[in-house]
């Protein structure tokens, strides 16, 4: 990779060796027809007005930037800067991407949508959106999942969606995705499937990169505007990929600011029980593009483990895949502990409750900061909101018991 | 030409229908698999697809991703599929083709499958996730080595998709034909036609064998009226988890008319 000026233009199906499309032939014209939909409408005004106004008046978009000077104090003295995704209508970063997809679905004339989910927050503002455009709406779950975010499901189930649990394999997220991936094979004549992350065949970790790119765009307008300055490191979790990729997008091509992905190490990294994919994965094929995966030596999946239903996934976007490989971002693993100390630090000093998921960019900051001093800054994706997750945290931290 | 290849030939002059079998490897065990198998071959399958199991089989219905998940979890691995090949060639003459997703080839590495399937006896593969256009290395290996190489052709595949499956693939074309909700009978029926239609405009000599959950007789010969082969998986498994040998062997002359 000779020039590095150019990162922020690259287009799929490949990135560097990672992507393509390793699908079964079935669903070849469906990828066709979605990437010449989205061709299209990339180009045309219309659509990204709409869409511009959609976030305006229904997501709540710009989100903004929050200092936390409280919870600084615990990061070596580094500026800690939010870039609250946790606003967004449905309390997460996933609405940026349902939105456009969405858009695009009634482009094709298709009248179903299918969506994966693991926290729930993909499915919820899928559930979201369907509501709003009349499409119907299908969310696979894996059945570990709806348990630890019931609360999701029933919000689906309000939104006027059905909810299917999947109880094959590890019943997690990656057997969601098998399952509507099924569901898209046989009814692909009238349904789209909204994937909810950065991975999958092309055209989607290009499409779903550039539907979230809105939040580095902004964020990196924000940071000139109100701090003057480029922060010093970026910060974000990993599960798919699509929050932090959102964010990085942008400052992909500013050389002097530093990239971090935090992946969830589960029992911690000197264990086999993590999702640290691009730490502990190899390059591989899964769910229709190559990147690196945790997989044995047969080519068999292993199953992932984390706290976090939305990392808690054995795949990543091959995007990430390549950002590692030329060395342009760095991926590192937290502990369910630290994220948990990180989740319970922020709502304590900021009065600020996260998903998880996001505890694991905070953790992951609260190092960096220690690392890089107290005259850098850090911008953190605040990816989403706690709600889904009080039941997950109460236990987590004994609050249930002392109240029983 | 390839086995495969003098299989359908075979069966057209005779008249006769081809059955393509599928049976998972490694279901329930690897003994048990490999006299599966056998029994097939023994009663009337004229050409075996062998499947590699595999942990996230997206183009497989809940029979043999369950049957696949039984393998897996009997500790089934993935060189013992040259093992079972090979073993199955000591006894029938049956031609083999390997099912396999594309992620166990790619760790194991293209090439090095490739031979140690030739040398096991084994014709070719069937990949079921491996577009053309992702396939060049494999193109290559399979040139190299002689083995067959089965693509898949669908309904909505645009009829110059079908033109490079139909120029590439190697054994048959394989038409499946499983869109639109659980249809009726007759719009699968329709759509295969279909199908099998696109991959005769693009070659005039290349077969296709068509799978759209077949199970009975009638459906066998009838698809074998427009198409050259009926490709019959999850009937099998079912007959064997339900009535073991006798019942797998019962269903296979059934299927087979032979
Ligand atoms: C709040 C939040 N952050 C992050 C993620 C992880 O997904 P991704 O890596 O695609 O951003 C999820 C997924 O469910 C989520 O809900």
């Amino acid at each position: 990779m000779a020039n590095s000026r150019n990162l922020r233009d690259q287009q799929g199906p490949y990135f560097g060796e990672f992507g393509g499309r390793f699908v079964p032939e079935s669903l070849i014209a469906a990828l066709d027809q979605l990437e010449t939909t989205y061709r299209t409408a990339q180009k045309d005004p219309d659509f990204q007005a709409e869409l511009a106004e959609l976030h305006r008046t229904y997501t709540g978009r710009p989100s903004i930037l929050t200092e936390v000077k409280r919870f600084s104090s615990h990061a070596g003295g580094a500026r800690i800067i939010l870039k609250r995704e946790d606003l967004n209508h449905t309390g997460s970063h996933k609405i940026n991407n349902v939105l456009g997809q969405a858009l695009l679905t009634k482009r094709m004339g298709k009248t179903r949508i299918i969506a994966e989910t693991g926290a729930g927050q993909h499915g919820v503002a899928s559930a979201t959106a369907a509501a709003l455009f009349g499409l119907e709406c299908v969310v696979y779950m894996g059945e570990v999942d709806t348990k630890r975010q019931a609360l999701n499901v029933a919000r689906m189930e309000l939104l006027g969606a059905k909810v299917i649990p999947v109880k094959t394999g590890s019943r997690t997220l990656k057997d969601a995705i098998n399952e509507a991936l099924r569901d898209w094979v046989t009814n692909v004549d009238n349904t789209h499937y909204l994937l909810g992350t950065v991975a999958g065949p092309h055209p989607f970790p290009e499409m779903v990169r550039d539907f979230h790119s809105v939040i580095g765009k902004e964020a990196r307008a924000q940071m000139l505007q109100e701090f003057g300055a480029l922060p010093t490191a970026l910060a974000a979790c990993v599960g798919g990929g699509s929050n932090a990729i959102g964010l990085f997008h942008a400052f992909l091509d500013d050389e002097d600011v530093q990239i971090y992905g935090f992946e969830a190490a589960g029992d911690g990294m000197d264990t086999p029980r993590h999702a640290a994919t691009l730490n502990f994965g190899k390059p591989g094929v899964l769910h229709g593009a190559r990147s690196y995966m945790l997989q044995d030596e047969d080519g068999q999946t292993i199953e992932s483990h984390s706290i976090s239903a939305g990392l808690d996934y054995p795949g990543v976007g091959p995007e990430h895949s390549w950002l590692k490989d030329i060395g342009r971002a760095q991926y590192r693993g937290i502990s369910d502990s630290e994220a948990m100390d990180a989740l319970r630090l922020l709502s304590r000093t900021e009065g600020i409750i996260p998903a998880i998921e996001t505890a694991h960019a905070l953790a992951g900051a609260l190092k960096l900061g220690r690392e890089l001093g107290p005259d850098s800054s850090i911008l953190v994706n605040l990816s989403g909101r706690g709600d889904k997750d009080m039941e997950t945290a109460a236990r987590y931290f004994g609050l249930l018991d002392a109240h029983e | 030409m390839s086995k495969v290849t003098e299989i359908f030939e075979r069966n057209r002059k005779s008249g006769e229908s081809t059955l393509i079998g599928y049976f998972p490897a490694g279901f329930p065990t690897f003994e048990e698999s490999l006299e599966a198998c056998v029994a097939m071959c023994e009663a009337g399958v004229d050409i075996l697809e062998l499947g590699v199991p595999y942990s996230d089989p997206v183009m497989d219905g809940p029979v043999i991703q369950e049957a696949t998940e039984v393998a897996l979890s009997n500790g089934f691995r993935l060189v013992r599929i040259f093992e079972l090949v090979s073993a199955i060639s000591k006894r029938v003459a049956t031609p083999i083709l390997v099912m396999t997703y594309w992620n166990p080839v790619l760790q194991y590495g293209v090439r090095k499958f490739a031979e140690d399937l030739k040398k096991s006896g084994g014709v070719g593969l069937i990949t079921p996730d491996l577009i053309v256009d992702e396939a060049s290395t494999w193109l290559e290996v399979s040139d190299e080595l002689d083995l067959d190489r089965v693509f898949l052709a669908t309904p909505s595949s645009a009829q110059n998709r079908v033109d490079r499956t139909a120029e590439v693939s190697k054994g048959f074309v394989y038409a499946v034909s499983t869109m639109g909700i659980t249809g009726a009978r007759e719009d699968l029926d329709r759509k295969a036609r279909e199908v099998v239609s696109k991959v005769r405009t693009a070659s005039g000599s290349q077969n296709v064998a068509v799978g759209i959950g077949i199970s009975t007789a009638d459906q066998v010969h009838e698809v074998n009226s427009y198409a050259d082969g009926a490709i019959v998986g999850s009937v099998f498994v079912r007959a064997y988890a339900s009535g073991g040998i006798t019942e797998l062997k019962r269903v296979t002359k059934e299927l087979s008319g032979k």
